[in-house]
This record gives structure tokens, C-alpha cells and sequence, in this order.
């Protein structure tokens, strides 16, 4: 089933994507009508731990993006989403009384992520590296990162009135601050925040992969030597990819400490930096809706553990990457929607006695 | 600069070689071999160090044999590793990457759940050697000589006996090797026993050098991996030699002058610039380079 009504659509249902059906779009529109009439009914606690889910889209969408789609595996997300935090709470910190403080923090934040990813990407693309290189580095950077934070303690290391804060991290960060709107962690603009940007980032994507430069990025992950040989600018490409993964990364960061009001090393380190990985490993790398469950999954399942310790949830987190890998490669929710197409595509097989015609996805 | 300050740096560049060699090899010798890098490495690492301080602290070994045991024990659980995960991903090299990082997550997690957040160490060997008003330690100077041993043992093994042979016919043209009657399934299950076997030993013998967490893996691997990256795995001894040598001589006179943070960073940056200009690390670039001068050989 095809809309054919103008270009818009028809980029939004292109071929990179799971889910083009009437059906799909029916469920999706509730969805969202669910999300949107939440905080009708929902208490504050669970609108502000739903909240703190959703502004991890944004982060998981971009690694998917930059994995599934382009082929390159990163671990540096949670470096770009640390980066974007503390560069928020030094600028917000400093510009207190200024009306549009926060926001000018936000950009500032989210302009750190691409400026270091871009700085990265430009070594590591450009000298065409094998695919293996690239997780192992960008693992090393989340590190090193994490180490030269925990290392900042004391009144040496500040800038203004702000201090870094070492091992314990940047505390009273300020909120996000729209006009007279405080978009603090248990309040309900925050979570409608939270909401819109995950759903502008999914749609967006869904409209980049599915644009004529979106085939392209997709035709570097399948052979960068003939997308190379066909005269796109390979390089160029894969920097500004990863540059674009970096500045959702960097939007989840700045959401995560107006939502939180902190941002410690612990959140750029060896299990953060693991997180975006599994969510979009397990979800399922090549499709952004799979990555857009999953997040919301996943991050409700760490919380639930997380009442028994931390280590059960990341051993269990761990379980399932592995579990993922060996028996479902393409990821779970990938999985099962390619099991329900052969499903329906096998009933209406049955039903008419017909071959069914070769179907767009 | 008088002598005895030059032996000293003299001395900490061994020790920082020393370090990286026996953290990168065992992870560059995998990916030489089969085309894969373990991410688990420094968690086998770790389990190599805890098997070591139990057996030490538990049972009263000398640490001679402790140190044997996790060898042992490290090679066959790499044994066991490879037949169940690593195997299946010999088509998908980034998704083995991603599979071994969620045996990291398992075992550091497993080992912080079931001994806690930390050991009592193993005491270290008081073994000192004074010169020039400076003293150097004695089991520091060993581990150097032991990795100078490691990396012979391997060149032994790859140029001077059969295995060695078919290992590096594998490496060459696994089809070939495959159609010559050489079983490159078994190649790879007992080379990434090896590369284990020396995750074993190296945080056997670092074992009374640092404290023993769950999570001690990372401060091996984030070194490790940057002497793979410069190394590259084109040929895993000559990766490891020169690559190390290299790092080494950056991280040094960095870390001795404005510390060890400044040292790792400057790794960090060395290695981006390194593989900007030869992507396949020194190993990739020495055998091309090689290559071109056979060619011109030919031509002239």
C-alpha cells in the first residue's frame, strides 16, 4: 500500500524504514495521542521517569543513524552527550540572570558535541580506516574523557562561578528556560519537550534516510569503494554523519541535566558509553522506530533492575547484547517485524491461491 | 641531563613498553590471525589477575604457580569463548565486536556481583635496585625482561615451527591454506586460546602492581587498544614491537614531565594523527612499503 499524494509522503514512507502500512501509521497516530494525553492521568513521578526515557531518543536515533545506516560503529556517544552537558551547565551557570541564558546554553552545548565529533571524525575518515578502528578509538575518547572529569575536584578547577566538580560531577545545573516556562525535571513542559523532540528527531530521520542523500549514506554502508568510484564524497559524508549522530547525542545531554540538574563522569564512562550501543544492537540497528522502542524498553528495564544494583542490570543488560548478537543479528524488534510480514504475506497466500506480486517493503 | 636521570627514563620507558606489549599483544596476535578484535580482552585480563590473587590469597600458592594457573586457566576459557561466540562471527567483524562487548559487560559485572568491589592485593616482590641516587624496582625490570621473552616466544612460534607455518598461511589466503589441507578452523580456535593465555598473563603478573577491581580491565585496555590501532594488525609482532616502542617514547617524557593524564592524552592524539596518515598502522605500511621496493626490484 502506497499513499502517492506529493513528495512529502512519499519521503517519509520511502524504503529505508520499517512501517508504511495504513495500520502502522493508525497505531503510531495513537501512540502519540497516547503520549500527548499522558499527563492527564499520569502521576508526576511517572511523567518525569518517562520523561527521562524519552530524552534518550534522541541519542539512540543518532547511533542507529550512524550504525545502522552508515555503517560505523561508535562508542564516543556518550563522550558527545557528556560534552553537551557539561558545556550546558558552564554556560547556563555563568549567564544566570540572562533572559535567554539556558538557550544560548543549549546551543553552546550541543555546538561542543559537533565541534569534538567533527575534530574526531576528520583523522578518523579521512584516513580510511578499517571498520574495527573506529569503536576501538572512539571507546579510548569516552575514556580518556571520563578520567580528565573524575580529575577536575576542587575550587582549580572552575570557569566563573562554575565548578567542574571531579568524581562527583557538576551539580544545580540550571533548567532549560523557554520565556516565562521553567522546563524542570518533574514538570509537564518538560516531558511535552521530551515528547516533541523524539518524535521530530524520529520523523526527521525517517525523512533524511529516505532522501536522496540518505541512499548515499546508505550506499557508503553497503560499499564504500563503488559509492567512492560512483564520485560521492565518501569521507565528507561519514563526517557529517557522525557530526549529526554528535549533535543528537549532545540533545539528549542537554535534556538529560535540565532534567537531572548534573552531569558526573560516570555518565560518559565505560557503562555509559555502552548504553546507545545495546539499545540500538538489540532493538535493531537498521531501523529507526526498532531503535526508538527499544530505548524506551531498555531504558525502563535498567530503571526497574536498577532497585537491585546496578551491576544485575548491566549484567543483564549484557545478557541480552550478547543473546541479541548470537541469535537475532538484525535485532529483536527488526526480527519480529520481519516474521509478521512473512506471516500476513503467507495468510494472503493462502487465501487467494495466488503468488503474491513483489511488494515494495 | 646526567647519566643516572637518563637511566631513569631509560627505565620508565622500559616499564611503559613493557605495559603496552603485554597488554596489546595477546589482542593484536586475535587480530592478526582471525580479523577480530576482542573487546573482552581486558576483562580477560582481569579475570587473569583475580585468579592469580585468589589462588594466592586462598590457597597459599607461591606466585610462580598462581601466575601458571591463570595462564591455564585464561587459555581455556578462550578455548571455551571461541566455540561458543567468537566462531559464529568470523563473517560479521563488527558484530563480533559488539558480541565480545557484551561478554566484558558479563564477566565485569559477574565478578563485581560475586566477589565485591575489590580484592586484598598480592604483595609486591621487594626486590629494589639503587644507582645514582635513584631507585628502580626490581620485579618492573622483570616484567620487561619477561615481555622481551613473550614477544620471542611468539616470533619463535610464527617463523621457526609448523604451527607457525600454517598460522601464517591462514593469515595470507585462509582459502588456500583451507584447499592445502591446513584445518583454519582449529588455527583460529587455538590462536584466540593464546591471545587469552596472555590476557591471563598479563594481569597475573600486574596483579601485585595495582589494586584489584572488577573493573581494572580499562586501564589496560584503553592503552591497548591505541597500540593495536598504530600497530595495526598486518603483522602482529612487528605491530607490537613498533608500535609500542613508539607510544612509549610520546608517553614517557610526557608522563614523567606533566603526568600520566597528559601521557594518555597525548596517546590518544598520536595515534588519530598516525592513522590519518597510514591507516593500517606501522605493521600495514611496512609490509606496503616492502612490497614497493620488491616492485621496483623487478622493474629495474
Amino acid at each position: 500500500m502506497r499513499v502517492r499524494s506529493g513528495g512529502f509522503w512519499r519521503m517519509v514512507n520511502g524504503p529505508q524504514e520499517l512501517g508504511t502500512s495504513p495500520a502502522f501509521w493508525t497505531a503510531a497516530a495513537l501512540c502519540a495521542a497516547g503520549l500527548l494525553f499522558y499527563p492527564l492521568i499520569g502521576s508526576t513521578f511517572a511523567l518525569s521517569s518517562l520523561a527521562s526515557f524519552l530524552l534518550f531518543v534522541p541519542m539512540g536515533l543518532g547511533l542507529g543513524l550512524l550504525w545502522g545506516y552508515n555503517g560505523v560503529l561508535s562508542f564516543g556517544q556518550a563522550a558527545f552527550f557528556g560534552a553537551a552537558g557539561y558545556v550546558y551547565g558552564l554556560i547556563a551557570g555563568n549567564l544566570v540572570g540572562l533572559p535567554a541564558g539556558t538557550l544560548l546554553a543549549a546551543a553552546g552545548g550541543i555546538a561542543a558535541a559537533i565541534l569534538l565529533a567533527g575534530a574526531f571524525g576528520y583523522f578518523v575518515f579521512y584516513g580510511q580506516v578499517s571498520g574495527w578502528i573506529i569503536p576501538l578509538l572512539t571507546l579510548v575518547l569516552s575514556l580518556i574523557l571520563e578520567t580528565f572529569m573524575a580529575q577536575t575536584a576542587g575550587y582549580r578547577w572552575r570557569i566563573g562561578r562554575v565548578l567542574f566538580g571531579g568524581y562527583n560531577g557538576m551539580t544545580n545545573i540550571p533548567s532549560l528556560t523557554i520565556g516565562p516556562i521553567a522546563l524542570g525535571g518533574a514538570s509537564t513542559p518538560f516531558y511535552y519537550l521530551a515528547v516533541a523532540l523524539a518524535m521530530l528527531t524520529y520523523l526527521g530521520l525517517r525523512l533524511l534516510v529516505n532522501s536522496r542523500y540518505g541512499h548515499i549514506v546508505v550506499a557508503i554502508r553497503d560499499d564504500p569503494e563503488r559509492t567512492r568510484m560512483l564520485g560521492h564524497h565518501v569521507d565528507a559524508i561519514q563526517v557529517q554523519v557522525f557530526m549529526l549522530a554528535a549533535a543528537l547525542a549532545g540533545v539528549s545531554g542537554v535534556l538529560y541535566v535540565s532534567w537531572g540538574n548534573y552531569m558526573s563522569p560516570s555518565n560518559i564512562g565505560l557503562l555509559a558509553a555502552t548504553l546507545p550501543v545495546i539499545w540500538t544492537a538489540v532493538g535493531g540497528r537498521r531501523s529507526l522506530l526498532a531503535v526508538f522502542l527499544s530505548v524506551i524498553a531498555l531504558r525502563w528495564l535498567a530503571d526497574s533492575l536498577a532497585v537491585w544494583g546496578g551491576a544485575y542490570a548491566f549484567l543483564v543488560l549484557g545478557g541480552l547484547l550478547l543473546a541479541t548478537m548470537l541469535f537475532f543479528p538484525t535485532g529483536i524488534v527488526v526480527a519480529l517485524a520481519h516474521a509478521g510480514r512473512w506471516w500476513t504475506s503467507r495468510a494472503r497466500t493462502r487465501a487467494t491461491h495466488t503468488p503474491v506480486e513483489s511488494r515494495e517493503h | 641531563m646526567n647519566l643516572p636521570y637518563g637511566i631513569n627514563l631509560l627505565y620508565q620507558f622500559a616499564d611503559n613498553v613493557a605495559f603496552l606489549l603485554l597488554a596489546a599483544l595477546g589482542l593484536m596476535i586475535i587480530l592478526g590471525v582471525l580479523d577480530v578484535i576482542n573487546l573482552a580482552h581486558g576483562e580477560l585480563i582481569m579475570l587473569g589477575a583475580y585468579i592469580t590473587t585468589l589462588s594466592y590469597n586462598e590457597m597459599h600458592l607461591p606466585l610462580p604457580v598462581c601466575v601458571l594457573l591463570s595462564v591455564i586457566g585464561l587459555a581455556l576459557f578462550g578455548l571455551v569463548l571461541e566455540r561458543t561466540v567468537i566462531r559464529r562471527f568470523y563473517r560479521d567483524k563488527l558484530g563480533a565486536l559488539v558480541a565480545t562487548w557484551g561478554v566484558s559487560l558479563i564477566l565485569s559485572q559477574g565478578v563485581l556481583i560475586l566477589f565485591g568491589p575489590s580484592l586484598v592485593s598480592v604483595p609486591l616482590p621487594q626486590w629494589t635496585v639503587g644507582y645514582g641516587g635513584y631507585a628502580f624496582g626490581g620485579y618492573r625490570l622483570m616484567l620487561f625482561g619477561v615481555a622481551v621473552l613473550v614477544v620471542w616466544l611468539a616470533w619463535w612460534v610464527f617463523y621457526r615451527t609448523r604451527l607457525g607455518v600454517w598460522t601464517r598461511a591462514t593469515m595470507q589466503n585462509p582459502e588456500m591454506a583451507q584447499a592445502l589441507g591446513i584445518s583454519t578452523r582449529r588455527i583460529y580456535m587455538l590462536t584466540f586460546a593464546a591471545g587469552s593465555a596472555l590476557a591471563g598473563l598479563t594481569g597475573a603478573l600486574y596483579a601485585p602492581t595495582t589494586t584489584i577491581v572488577p573493573l581494572m580491565g580499562t586501564t589496560f585496555v584503553d592503552v591497548a587498544f591505541i597500540t593495536v590501532v598504530v600497530g595495526g594488525g598486518t603483522n602482529p609482532i612487528v605491530g607490537a614491537l613498533t608500535s609500542s616502542a613508539f607510544l612509549a617514547l610520546i608517553s614517557t617524557p610526557l608522563s614523567s614531565v606533566l603526568g600520566t593524564f597528559i601521557g594518555r592524552i597525548g596517546l590518544l592524539i598520536a595515534s588519530l594523527v598516525i592513522i590519518r596518515f597510514l591507516p593500517r598502522g606501522f605493521s600495514g605500511y611496512l609490509r606496503d612499503a616492502g612490497r614497493r621496493r620488491m616492485g621496483r626490484g623487478l622493474v629495474s
